[in-house]
């Protein structure tokens, strides 16, 4: 962050600008990610101190909202007592809890940001926001349209600034009413600095300013830069540069004030006597600021607490029985009846556990679900590439599918001649009556249609695909066409060490990518698999379980160390999250007896799914929770396609927990499905090289969506995208309220409203000094634990005590909670109970 | 059977009533209410259309219920009902149950559940009033239910500040459009010395001799109506107004500005076309007004690159078409072209948060770079031009602005001096002065009787633009609209047969509302210490129930159909003499003002962002 305030640097102003803009892609690619990633660089309650007082952000719940938890014992106060000890001292702790309980919000007027620029409003009595952001925005939105307009905007997409130029240069009517405006467009070599001139004034505001402006639309502002640096996330591609944006608006700008003052007006300097604090000069935190540190760690702490000591107690208890059973040989184990390999999501949490109470005999695993395979996809006819795999990745293969024999549905309601004047008026006579009988059907039998965002349609089950690369000279606009058996053997063998699956294979081992079906709903990207891009895992599932068949590659397991039997046969699935639904990918290669296994199993699943359906259900007031689980179960179904329902499923919201360790580990525990599971063996990785490639996608991919729950939650109306039932989708990328409005960036309401904004724990299950040392070996992994944005816990597996990573090292952690229920049977508690459940143990 | 038509209002009153009563927490029973008396609406329709038409489908007109009457002058409730009601209701009932079923899940968990279905109900009763309509006075009942729940829904989210200016710019062009109407009611009173069913109003020779002597009136109460319905048709030059409309939920927007409120002004048209189907210049100047909305409608449509605007201004075309079929006599066709419309576009709007999954699928397996579109083919500087005028809406927000409202509130900016303590004492001792003068009325004059009503019109005039340019004193602003209505019964009491009666009429509502809402005033003082007009505050954030009894207040004092001075303007109207238009002009003129200073009061202080950021600054442009 820059401290001494030297001559205005325009690219480095940009460079400060883009960092602190929101980074959200366009609708079609939206990925969770730390809002706040500007700040990361702070420990977490300084840059959130920080970004209110920059910003004016809210980065907390208000005192109001903890003072109830406390009293409704969500805050526990044993944890507060110990909280305040470490934080303030064990001298004043009645003094600290009765402030505590008693303190009043604050207001967030006094942030830095917009200070500057305010005084058009202040001194000059202009309004000038709302002269230019109408027009701007809409000009930028047509530019950027993605295929909405019917009428293209005029030019060729190469450069926003050139077209502008060329539109106002061949049209009679002009953008602007100002002459000089006019003549300072068409300048060649318009600089930034000369219009900030005329604006500003004064250089040393330059910066400021800048940051007030773009900070006034930072939706709008956004997208400008996460376009310029990203073309390609815009299938028809435009470029364009938050240079000209700047530029842009300030003509406008000056095209404002000389329409309102005529020619005559000073820079905004003349009337600012005394100079704003800059930007980003040093903070001070206010007691408040500390106020508000306390009650979040309490309210943190207070839910850790309670997992810690369930694990405790269920490992405890599983290790008393697991000796009882040491005499038992090997057979036991081999009676697997499948072994199943998920996704890491939280919203696979609860399936595992309704398919283990099922088939006690089954064994399942947490993977990030790409499945350790990166690739780009290309369905058939489809004219662009698809990226499955992690965000960050960029991935030097393509696999194409043919054979494809589903047919995409159409739907004349979209068709852009429904909006012209001639057909459109045969359209309304004809076509237009039809469209009320629609909607009738649309509200009372809500099916699958065109307008369906569906899961299943991502790939067709009975198409092929090119998996396998036999000619390494296959390639496609750089990418090679499928992997070779060596690297599909580095692929699946680097799956199954990092989940510590290397021996004792079941018959039948799925992977089951997962995926998600909604409708009328803009941020379908969301919903799907985050380590896929936010696209269904299905592709990936299914390219994993067949390098895995691949008997070559088998062969080469094998030198490796990963003995794999003949009987056993990989099969890939897709899990669709929000319909609770399993479809299962080439069953043509199984076996005999293991096509009766699969058979049997998908029984099993089935009454798994509907179990977890019906889990699922007691959040959702529109279905009663007593009904029997099939029942509901056809409830969530329709849920998902129906028009009136912003709510298909609630996706990640209350997570809360990430859990790097073996199954046993939290198996008995209840975690409500508020824990992202990821599978390690630390037999089977002493040195934590898995652990490290487990760490470096954990903290960016969990820790960000748990954080954009956090910030979407606590400040809904600047860093969520507010309640979506009015929002209007502008140009295919992202989504504003009415048509004159800013960008939304952000989760929206119904996504967090049941979120209980708290940091994630990452609980490992290995020996601390080793967690410390590999932590340590990715300097921005271990920034995310050492600055506490994500909090850490290891557990040594030996001992059983868990240590808390603090301030560089890790220290041991002492319970609090000194007892837990054991829950007996848990629909019992989904038809009751409708908030976060306590952490239970639960009887297997 | 004709009792039937008084169940179809009656149903939607009562549910309405109930919806206010229940509790906000009970969402399953505010939903299950509005739903109920729909369908009740409904199923009562299909029964009488039964019998309606076992009957002959014969026009039905019965005059209900007089509320007011005295010598030459009565004011009664009548229904009317033929194919046109008919079809207005059908699609009104269809759309508004399928919409209240789809919201009873949608809105589920937001603020403000029961304010939502509440003014569901209470748009549903203004349209079905406005539709079973038999006589202007009865239609305006409605039309002013009509714009006031429009103001409400388009700022449901009236903590943010776009859904609040949107919807106060709305309503400030349906006051437009409802001094329309009060002229042409004020006009036809004269002509027919009564106040005119449509059933009369539709009869050709009893029009035809009337209008033989009067043609430029005829002509002008046929322009009055069509400014009327070309305000809440969004037609040319009023567009602009909606897409700006679509702030509140989608099914609302889908419901009131994609269906039902956008075709009520060709309700209008049609409700009173044998009234002037023989006038030429009136069918022509509907023609062109009509052509030009279409024309200009389609250009806007093709450039917009949000999807709810786009349904809008593609809408607005049709309704631009409609418009010309009303004005060729083509009722059927037109009706049959209102119901395709509204179902179209209400779709549409529902389904407009899935266009991003259609049209990126759409795109992902046809895409065609720079598909060429019919504009391509233009010459370049036409092309551009108009590219630019689309974008640009045609400049008719901006217009609007310019020679509406900018004047206006420059008048009212240069008697900013009338805030003045001195000049407000001399204000009341011209008043009180004026209450002398008039018990000597007998000895003035007869030409000075003449010109003194205007000038008294004129202060009130001038006291209710003072009203809505004032930025600070929002108890100077309240008490400036409540005097304005004093002037005006002043003025009018000039005019020979007007009685005391009358006066009481109007000013009761005047009196009530203005004093409670300047308690309500004091009571929010009281408890914010800060309560002014020159931003928003926001303060039904905290104070819901007081802001509700203020909205109130403004209603009863604005002359809304729950206060006496409803009957009251109308008796002001029914008192300005055939050769009095500026006179009528003035008084509509400070009704027009009245009412939106009034909605601006309300909209200032108790709407927007709250001004304690405690729960997060709202941005303006959010």
């Amino acid at each position: 962050m820059k401290e001494n305030h030297s001559k205005f640097d325009l690219e480095h102003v940009i460079r400060e600008l883009k960092h602190f803009l929101p980074a959200q892609a366009p609708l079609k690619d939206f990925i969770h990610h730390n809002t706040l990633h500007a700040f990361q660089q702070e420990s977490f309650h300084l840059a959130l101190n920080k970004a209110t007082k920059i910003f004016g952000y809210k980065t907390y719940l208000t005192f109001q909202e903890y003072q109830k938890m406390y009293e409704e014992s969500n805050i526990s106060k044993q944890i507060l007592e110990k909280i305040i000890i470490i934080k303030k001292g064990k001298e004043n702790i009645n003094f600290w809890l009765n402030h505590l309980l008693t303190v009043n919000e604050l207001n967030f007027t006094s942030s830095r940001i917009g200070s500057i620029r305010d005084t058009w409003k202040d001194k000059f009595y202009f309004d000038i926001d709302v002269r230019v952001h109408p027009f701007l925005f809409r000009l930028l939105g047509s530019y950027l349209d993605q295929g909405i307009a019917i009428w293209n905007f005029p030019g060729d997409s190469k450069d926003f600034m050139k077209s502008v130029r060329d539109l106002e240069r061949n049209s009679k009517i002009s953008l602007f009413k100002s002459k000089r405006v006019k003549k300072l467009l068409l300048t060649p070599k318009l600089k930034v600095e000369s219009l900030l001139e005329i604006l500003v004034g004064d250089e040393d505001l330059y910066e400021h300013y800048i940051f007030d402006q773009q900070f006034a639309h930072p939706g709008w502002s956004g997208i400008v830069a996460v376009i310029e640096d990203n073309p390609h996330t815009l299938l028809d591609g435009k470029l364009i540069s938050l240079i000209d944006l700047i530029k842009l608006e300030c003509l406008f700008e000056i095209d404002a004030l000389d329409n309102r003052f005529g020619d005559i007006w000073a820079p905004i300097s003349s009337k600012i006597k005394n100079k704003p604090v800059h930007l980003f000069d040093k903070i001070k935190r206010t007691e408040k600021d500390e106020l508000k540190e306390i009650w979040q760690e309490a309210f943190e702490w207070t839910y850790y607490d309670q997992v810690l000591f369930g694990i405790k107690n269920q490992f405890d208890k599983l290790q008393l029985v697991e000796s009882k059973k040491e005499n038992e040989t090997l057979e036991a184990k081999k009676q697997k009846k499948f072994q199943a390999i998920f996704c890491i999501d939280d919203r696979e949490c609860s399936i595992r556990r309704h398919i283990e109470k099922e088939v006690p005999t089954c064994e399942t695993f947490g993977t990030a679900g790409h499945f350790n395979v990166e690739f780009y996809f290309q369905p058939e006819n489809g004219k662009f590439y698809t990226k499955v795999c992690p965000a960050p990745v960029t991935p030097k293969f393509l696999i194409k599918e043919f054979e494809n024999s589903k047919k995409k549905k159409k739907d004349f309601h979209y068709n852009k001649q429904s909006h012209s004047l001639i057909v459109g008026w045969f359209l309304t006579h004809t076509i237009g009556l039809w469209s009320g009988i629609r909607l009738a059907m649309s509200i009372f039998r809500p099916i699958k249609n065109a307008s369906t965002s569906d899961a299943s349609a991502h790939m067709d089950k009975n198409s092929s695909l090119t998996i396998e690369n036999t000619d390494p000279t296959q390639i496609s606009d750089g990418l090679q066409i499928g992997f070779s058996i060596l690297e599909m053997t580095d692929r699946v063998e680097g799956l199954l060490k990092s989940i510590g699956l290397v021996k004792d294979f079941a018959p039948l081992v799925y992977a089951v990518g997962h995926g998600s079906t909604s409708v009328n709903n803009t941020h379908y990207a969301g919903y799907d698999c985050g380590a896929c891009s936010g696209r269904p895992g299905s592709v990936n599932a299914r390219v994993i379980s067949s390098m895995a068949n691949n008997t070559k590659v088998r062969a080469e397991l094998e030198k490796r160390g990963i003995s794999i039997s003949n009987e056993t046969q990989f099969i890939g699935a897709l899990h669709d999250t929000s319909r609770d639904e399993m479809s299962y990918f080439d069953v043509k290669v199984l076996s005999k007896e293991n096509y009766k296994l699969y058979l049997e199993n998908k029984k099993s699943f089935i009454v798994a799914l509907d179990n977890n359906s019906k889990e699922r259900s007691r959040r959702f007031v529109s279905i009663n929770s007593n009904n029997s689980s099939a029942k509901i179960h056809e409830q969530v179904k329709t849920r998902t396609v129906s028009l009136f329902e912003p709510r298909p499923e609630l996706n990640h919201a209350t997570n809360a927990l990430s859990i790097v360790g073996r199954r046993n580990f939290t198996k008995g525990v209840f975690l409500d499905r508020r824990s992202f599971l990821n599978s390690f063996d630390y037999r089977v990785d002493p040195e934590g090289n898995y652990l490290l490639n487990i760490l470096n996608a954990v903290a960016p991919v969990c820790g960000g969506i748990n954080l954009e729950y956090y910030f979407s939650r606590v400040d809904n109306h600047n860093l969520g995208a507010g309640t979506k039932l009015p929002h209007n989708v502008m140009g295919l990328i992202g989504v504003a309220n009415g048509i004159d409005g800013d960008l939304r960036t952000g989760l929206p309401k119904q996504m967090i409203e049941v979120h209980d904004p708290i940091r994630l724990l990452v609980i490992v299950e290995h020996f601390p000094e080793i967690v410390l040392k590999t932590i340590k070996r990715n300097p921005a992994t271990y920034n995310w634990f050492e600055k506490d944005w994500v909090k850490l816990v290891a557990c040594n597996p030996e001992t059983n005590d868990f240590y808390e990573f603090k301030e560089g090292e890790f220290i041991p952690y002492h319970l609090v909670q000194k007892s837990i229920e054991t829950l007996e049977n848990f629909t019992d508690t989904f038809e009751k109970e409708i908030d976060n459940l306590p952490v239970f143990l639960i009887n297997n | 059977m004709e009792n039937i038509i008084q169940i179809l209002v009656l149903l939607p009153i009562i549910g309405f009533i109930l919806s206010l009563i229940i509790p906000k927490k009970q969402e399953r029973q505010l939903a299950w209410n509005t739903i109920l008396f729909i369908s009740l609406h409904f199923i009562t329709l299909c029964i009488f259309t039964f019998l309606w038409f076992q009957d002959g489908g014969k026009v039905i007109n019965m005059k209900e219920l007089t509320i007011f009457k005295s010598i030459g002058y009565e004011f009664y409730v009548d229904f009317y009902f033929d194919k046109i009601a008919l079809t207005y209701l059908f699609l009104g009932a269809f759309i508004s149950l399928l919409i209240a079923q789809y919201s009873r899940f949608y809105m589920h968990r937001e603020t403000g559940y029961k304010r939502f279905f509440n003014t569901f109900m209470f748009f549903y009763l203004g349209y079905s009033i406005v539709v079973c309509a038999g006589n202007l006075e009865t239609l305006f009942i409605g039309w002013e239910i009509l714009g006031i729940s429009s103001f409400l829904l388009i700022a449901f989210y009236r903590d943010r500040y776009l859904p609040v200016k949107n919807a106060v710019k709305v309503f400030s062009i349906y006051r437009i459009g409802d001094v329309g109407i009060l002229l042409a009611m004020w006009l036809s009173h004269h002509l027919w010395h009564e106040n005119i069913s449509f059933m009369k109003l539709n009869n050709y020779e009893i029009v035809h001799e009337h209008l033989s002597q009067h043609s430029w009136v005829g002509v002008t109460i046929s322009l009055m109506l069509l400014l009327s319905a070309m305000a809440k048709s969004a037609i040319f030059p009023f567009s602009s107004w909606l897409p700006r409309a679509m702030e509140g939920p989608t099914p609302s927007s889908a419901v009131f500005y994609g269906s039902l409120s956008v075709h009520i002004g060709a309700f209008l048209l049609l409700r009173t076309y044998h009234f002037w189907e023989h006038q030429t210049t009136m069918q022509l100047v509907v023609i062109v007004f009509g052509l030009i909305t279409s024309v200009i409608s389609t250009l806007t449509a093709r450039v917009q690159s949000n999807i709810k605007s786009q349904i809008a201004y593609s809408s607005l075309a049709q309704i631009g078409l409609i418009f010309i079929e009303i004005a060729l006599g083509l009722e059927e066709l037109a009706l049959v072209h209102i119901a395709g419309n509204a179902f179209l576009r209400t779709y549409q709007l529902l389904i407009s948060p899935s266009t991003v999954t259609y049209k990126i699928r759409e795109q992902f397996f046809n895409f065609i770079p720079r598909k060429k579109t019919l504009e391509d083919s233009w010459p370049k500087k036409i092309e551009y031009s108009l590219y630019i005028m689309s974008l640009k809406e045609w400049n008719l927000d901006n217009l609007q602005y310019k020679y509406l409202w900018n004047p206006v509130k420059n008048i009212g900016k240069k008697f900013n001096f009338l805030g003045s303590p001195v000049l407000m004492i001399l204000a009341i001792v011209i008043f009180i002065s004026g209450v002398i003068l008039h018990f000597f009325e007998d000895k003035l004059p007869p030409n000075v009787i003449h010109n003194i009503p205007f000038i008294f019109a004129l202060i009130g005039l001038l006291f209710v633009l003072k009203s809505f340019t004032e930025r600070r004193n929002v108890f100077l602003s309240w008490w400036l609209v409540v005097f304005n209505h004093f002037w005006i019964a002043l003025a009018i009491s000039f005019n020979e047969h007007y009685t005391y009666t009358h006066n009481i009429w109007y000013l009761s509502g005047v009196v009530v509302g203005g004093i409670s809402g300047y308690f309500i005033l004091k009571k929010l003082q009281s408890k914010e210490r800060k309560v002014a007009l020159d931003q928003f505050y926001g303060y039904s954030y905290v104070h819901q129930k007081l802001g509700m009894a203020f909205l109130i207040a403004c209603l009863i004092l604005a002359g809304f159909p729950i206060s006496p001075t409803f009957i009251g303007e109308d008796l002001v109207f029914s008192h300005i003499h055939e050769d009095q238009i500026f006179l009528a002009i003035a008084v509509s003129l400070s009704l027009i003002i009245d009412g939106l200073a009034l909605i601006r009061i309300y909209s200032r202080v108790f709407l927007g962002p709250f001004i304690k950021t405690y729960d997060g600054i709202v941005k303006r442009n959010l």
